[in-house]
């Protein structure tokens, strides 16, 4: 009877687990279906479900812009601030997970709370600073500005995986004779790589995907894949099947990599809460 | 060399003292244990000589040079920690070169400290394996290994047996003492067991509440307590504790007797009691013994002694080793008049 029972529990879980997977990967779907139909199928009324496929929309959208040169920006901004953002935050993680005071806890509460601030609240001082700098439409700004945002989020996640090594092992090589940034190199970031990685796959990941801050702060010389798609939304009204096509292409570097990578993010994300 | 002197040693963690002030002076080569209950401060005080805590106040010196405010790695000290802490991404062999490593030694040489070390520690076979496919005797050997390579001034060693099982401990505690014989070079080593502590130790250290109780070798402490709480702690199983019109006979507030000091008979005896607990270890007997007013005793019969639960039998302690306390725990005159002054205290 528990037998039977814990069976349809488990049958009904499977149904739900499928369900949900589907609603959220239905507009992707969607999206990949729509890139190879003709605009006029695109709007068909009711959608097609059948429909003679075409690539049109991608030979049209490579003609019309370079996306070689936004998917560099993206890989250049995405991969620049990530790295930034290690840079700072391995220290910055290391010294609250090891040498923590009694402010350690709120200054991580008020790093996170940074995070709940609407991006628009400061969009206007932002601007004026990055106008004043130059730093408008450039790679570098769009690198400063992602690594800043992002920052909390990678400090957190690496104090997370900090916190799990040993304070021991630590001590033990400053007995061996190993100095701060010793430790750190040989000690400290071998034992962490599994953190250290999910970390950047997530931090790359919300770079790529970023756009309040891409689009506002850059016109054509910067501008990564998000602009790119934002481009093919609204000036010669809604072209509905070359929109698709470029969103795929945008999105496809970053779905690839989060897929061939998704055992180490499912870790990264539920470490600390599952042991 | 490696003499090691503590001047007025403080600590303070927040709003707790943890060491009020400890003064300690320990010679070149000898082995000594910092012994106490969980809490007493016996690990802080070995991680101050260390220095991976900072010191609130006092002065640490190694071969009468001020070492205060010197980094761990510049004390010339080596340590092997409780949990191991081996360095899991590293194999064996570079477990045991890292210090050689961060010395910036040349790689032969490296080389050849490395494999001498593995050859006293039976680890030659070992040397390409992950600290995490060894076993703990194993791992413990290579933390020991690691700390040799550096020849240090001194070994620390933090409860470097407790995760191990009690037949491993047994050997690995062997192998620790017959290490110190080999090398001749100072240890401290921390525990809370102190059969541990009597064992390995020149001279012992016992530690309460942050204060030195006692400082004095094994027997010293057995024999000569200097009060309620050493008598207490050191001695399995514990020293009976007597209060009331009983100790007052001897003029004290409380009177203490090892187990192994009292006769035990089924005939006669100064006390009676009513057996609630018997455990016939076939070379002891120990027995837990309801007396009345007098408390519960526990007292050791040599070899096996017939009696079970519930079973009435008599105690007379050895009036010649009752220890007698006053009212603060300090130890009275000192009962016990045997010769401790020769013959106990090794002297490296």
């Amino acid at each position: 009877m528990a037998r039977a029972m814990g069976l349809r529990r488990r049958i009904g879980f499977t149904f739900l687990a499928w369900g949900i997977g589907l609603i959220v990967f239905f507009p992707i779907f969607w999206m990949l279906l729509t890139s190879f139909k003709t605009e006029g199928d695109a709007i068909a009324s009711p959608p097609l479900l059948f429909y003679a496929a075409t690539i049109e929309n991608y030979l049209e959208v490579l003609a019309r812009s370079n996306y070689f040169k936004h998917f560099m920006n993206s890989v250049i901004i995405a991969g620049g601030s990530t790295i930034l953002a290690l840079i700072v935050a391995i220290p910055a993680a290391w010294s609250m997970a090891f040498s923590p005071t009694k402010q350690t806890k709120n200054i991580l509460m008020w790093m996170l709370s940074t995070k709940m601030l609407p991006p628009v609240g400061v969009l206007v001082p932002i601007y004026l600073l990055f106008l004043q700098w130059g730093l408008l439409d450039t790679k570098f700004g769009l690198t400063i500005i992602l690594m800043l945002i992002n920052l909390p989020i990678v400090i957190w996640m690496l104090y997370t995986y900090f916190k799990e090594i040993p304070g021991e092992i630590l001590e033990a090589s400053r007995m061996d004779g190993a100095v701060l940034w010793k430790e750190i190199i040989y000690v400290l970031l071998p034992m962490a790589v599994p953190g250290i990685a999910s970390t950047m796959l997530l931090n790359v990941i919300l770079a790529w995907n970023e756009a309040f801050w891409t689009l506002n702060l850059t016109a054509a010389n910067a501008a990564p894949l998000t602009a790119f798609i934002a481009a093919f939304s609204s000036p010669e009204g809604l072209f509905w099947a070359k929109l698709s096509a470029a969103s795929t292409m945008a999105i496809a570097p970053i779905l690839i990599l989060g897929w061939f990578s998704q055992r180490q993010l499912v870790r990264g994300l539920t470490f600390g809460a599952v042991k | 060399m490696g003499s090691i002197r503590l001047e007025s040693v403080r600590k303070v963690f927040g709003d707790a003292e943890v060491i009020p002030g400890v003064d300690l002076k320990i010679n070149d080569g000898e082995f000594i244990v910092f012994v106490g209950p969980s809490g007493c401060g016996k690990s802080t005080l070995l991680r101050l000589i260390a220095g991976l805590e900072d010191l609130t106040g006092g002065k640490v010196l190694i071969d009468d040079k001020d070492v205060t405010g010197n980094a761990p790695a510049k004390r010339r000290l080596a340590m092997v920690f409780q949990s191991y802490a081996l360095y899991p991404h590293m194999s064996v062999f570079n477990n045991i070169a890292f210090p050689l490593k961060m010395a910036e030694m040349e790689k032969t040489a490296i080389d050849k400290k490395v494999r001498d070390a593995a050859d006293t520690l039976n680890l030659t076979d070992y040397l390409h394996r992950k600290p995490g496919q060894l076993s703990g005797g194993q791992r413990q050997r290579v933390a020991i290994g690691r700390a040799i390579v550096r020849e240090p001034v001194a070994f620390l060693f933090d409860e470097p047996l407790s995760n191990l099982d009690a037949a491993l401990r047994v050997n690995m505690r062997h192998e620790i003492s017959q290490l110190h014989h080999q090398l001749n070079t100072t240890m401290i080593y921390v525990t809370h067991d102190q059969v541990e502590a009597m064992t390995l130790a020149d001279r012992i250290v016992v530690l309460n509440e942050g204060r030195v109780e006692q400082f004095g070798s094994p027997l010293q402490l057995y024999q000569k307590p200097s009060n309620r709480f050493v008598a207490g702690f050191i001695g399995s199983p514990m020293m009976n504790f007597i209060e009331g019109p009983t100790a007052a006979e001897h003029d004290a507030h409380t009177i203490g007797v090892r187990p192994e000091h009292i006769i035990v008979s089924k005939k006669k005896g100064t006390w009676s009691g009513v057996v609630t607990i018997a455990e016939h270890l076939g070379a002891d007997t120990f027995l837990r013994v309801e007396c009345g007013a007098i408390g519960t005793i526990t007292a050791r019969a040599s070899g096996e002694f017939t009696v079970g639960y519930g079973d009435t039998v008599f105690l007379t302690p050895d009036s010649k080793k009752t220890y007698r306390f006053d009212k603060n725990g300090r130890t009275i005159g000192h009962r016990p008049q045997q010769a401790d002054t020769t013959g106990n205290q090794k002297t490296p």
